[in-house]
């Protein structure tokens, strides 16, 4: 038994298929809970006041805006080695829902960067490098609807998404050669000596773990629906030929 | 592979290679921007340095599209692909003629059109430099790109916005150097990393570019 089983799409179809409900349900409360938490039951921080508890919405869209390229970029590789449609799918299904979670961060940083830093956008590292993340979401996701052949457009995106990496780091490190940040540094790592409060941290640390699983509930549905319209366009051709 | 570029040198510089038209657009481009802004070289001056290799790298994108795509449809692309020469090393010659017919000249009459932006003239042989070192990536990017769109009808839009994200740190540093070499500070870092990244693409991209060029002529 082995993870490559699951490269099967019946056998990811099952196993998805029961799975899904469950993450479902997980995403619900996790998202709930973390939100409503943070939304209600925390203080107002003392210099930002009520604006802090954008947070909660702010750092996990923009968590899963950048771990969604990584997973896109595991997928692909997977891909290119070993061959599997569905890894390809899931790397095609994760993309928008990336772009809209950079779009999301981006979004909720600029209505709490108006009454924080009294505007909506700063020439900052940061911000320029989640905008240019945007940027590669994009023609990520229009060269896979310009392709007509699906290996061929799995093979050619895949080959973007490698080298797509690299310069994306590359554009990061460059953004930050080329201005200084107005955006305060990382308020969740795990190395930091001190992180924020516990008030703050145990409500956003739910919602993060929400996140994670709405992402993963969003995967899964839409490489379903890939696979089932590759199975339904497999059924159109063989009735057409028949 | 010799033979190759000689090939392509000779179809881009005779009668409708569109040779040249990546020059007069850079030209048009530095006259417009003047009239666009105003002609204060207070205003100019500062942002000399980042219009011109704005100009530079939206020059290098207008040939992008035909270099692969002519070779595409009247068949020679199928012969090349067969030749005992291999993709990587087609990728790297296709992506060398490109950089001769407009990055090479690009750099040379940059000087020259910097004079209607009011750079600083200690600007000058930084932009140059920066123009001669960072031209190349941009060449080699384009032709990455150029291979992963060549099967496809309508090809040239979505070329661009694949390419420009790839071009920002290349944009980023060129820029940098001739801002920082205008203002007589070191230029050694910015130096170091544009000629990093050329390096690194003259390297690694045409080993992608031959992988995306196998994946649209099966």
């Amino acid at each position: 038994m082995s993870l490559w089983e699951y490269a099967n799409p019946r056998r990811f179809m099952a196993l998805s298929g029961a799975a899904l409900p469950w993450v479902w349900v997980a995403a619900a409360v996790l998202c709930t809970t973390g939100l409503v938490w943070g939304f209600f039951f925390t203080p107002e921080d003392f210099r930002m006041g009520t604006s802090v508890k954008i947070i909660y919405i702010h750092v996990p869209s923009a968590f899963i805006a950048i771990n969604a390229w990584f997973m896109m970029l595991v997928t692909s590789l997977i891909w290119l080695i070993r061959r599997h449609h569905v890894s390809a799918l899931a790397a095609r299904a994760a993309a928008p829902i990336g772009l809209v979670m950079t779009v999301v961060a981006l979004l909720t940083g600029a209505i709490w960067g108006k009454p924080m830093w009294g505007t909506y956008w700063a020439p900052d590292p940061r911000l320029m490098s989640f905008l240019i993340l945007g940027l590669f979401y994009l023609g990520y996701i229009a060269l896979w609807e310009s392709i007509e052949n699906p290996d061929s457009a799995a093979d050619l995106t895949s080959i973007l998404c490698l080298v797509g990496s690299v310069f994306a780091v590359l554009s990061r490190y460059a953004a930050q050669f080329w201005a200084q940040g107005l955006h305060q540094g990382a308020s969740l790592s795990l190395d930091a000596e001190e992180n924020i409060s516990d008030v703050f941290w145990i409500p956003l640390v739910i919602a993060l773990a929400g996140f994670v699983a709405l992402f993963l509930a969003l995967v899964l549905v839409r490489t379903r629906t890939e696979i089932r319209r590759r199975r339904l366009h497999a059924l159109a051709v063989k009735a057409r030929t028949a | 592979m010799i033979a190759l570029i000689a090939r392509d040198l000779r179809l881009a510089f005779r009668a409708g290679g569109g040779f040249g038209l990546g020059l007069v657009f850079f030209l048009i481009l530095a006259t417009l921007v003047p009239l666009a802004v105003g002609p204060r070289p207070t205003l100019l001056a500062p942002t000399a340095a980042g219009v011109l290799w704005l100009g530079a790298l939206l020059a290098c994108l207008l040939s992008l599209d035909r270099l692969f795509a002519l070779d595409q449809e009247d068949g020679s692309l199928d012969l090349i692909a067969t030749a005992p020469l291999p993709l990587e090393g087609v990728a790297a010659a296709k992506a060398l003629v490109h950089w001769l017919t407009t990055g090479l000249p690009l750099t040379l009459i940059a000087p020259g059109l910097s004079l209607l932006l009011f750079l600083p003239t200690a600007a000058m042989p930084w932009l140059v430099i920066s123009l001669a070192l960072g031209t190349p990536a941009l060449s080699w990017i384009g032709t990455f790109g150029a291979a992963l769109t060549v099967g496809l009808k309508r090809g040239s839009l979505l070329l661009s916005l694949l390419v420009l994200p790839l071009y920002i740190p290349t944009l980023v540093f060129g820029a940098e150097v001739v801002r920082r070499g205008g203002e007589g500070l070191s230029v050694a870092t910015p130096l170091a990393l544009l000629a990093g990244i050329t390096l690194g693409c003259i390297a690694i991209l045409p080993f992608a570019t031959a992988a995306a060029l196998r994946v649209n002529l099966r």
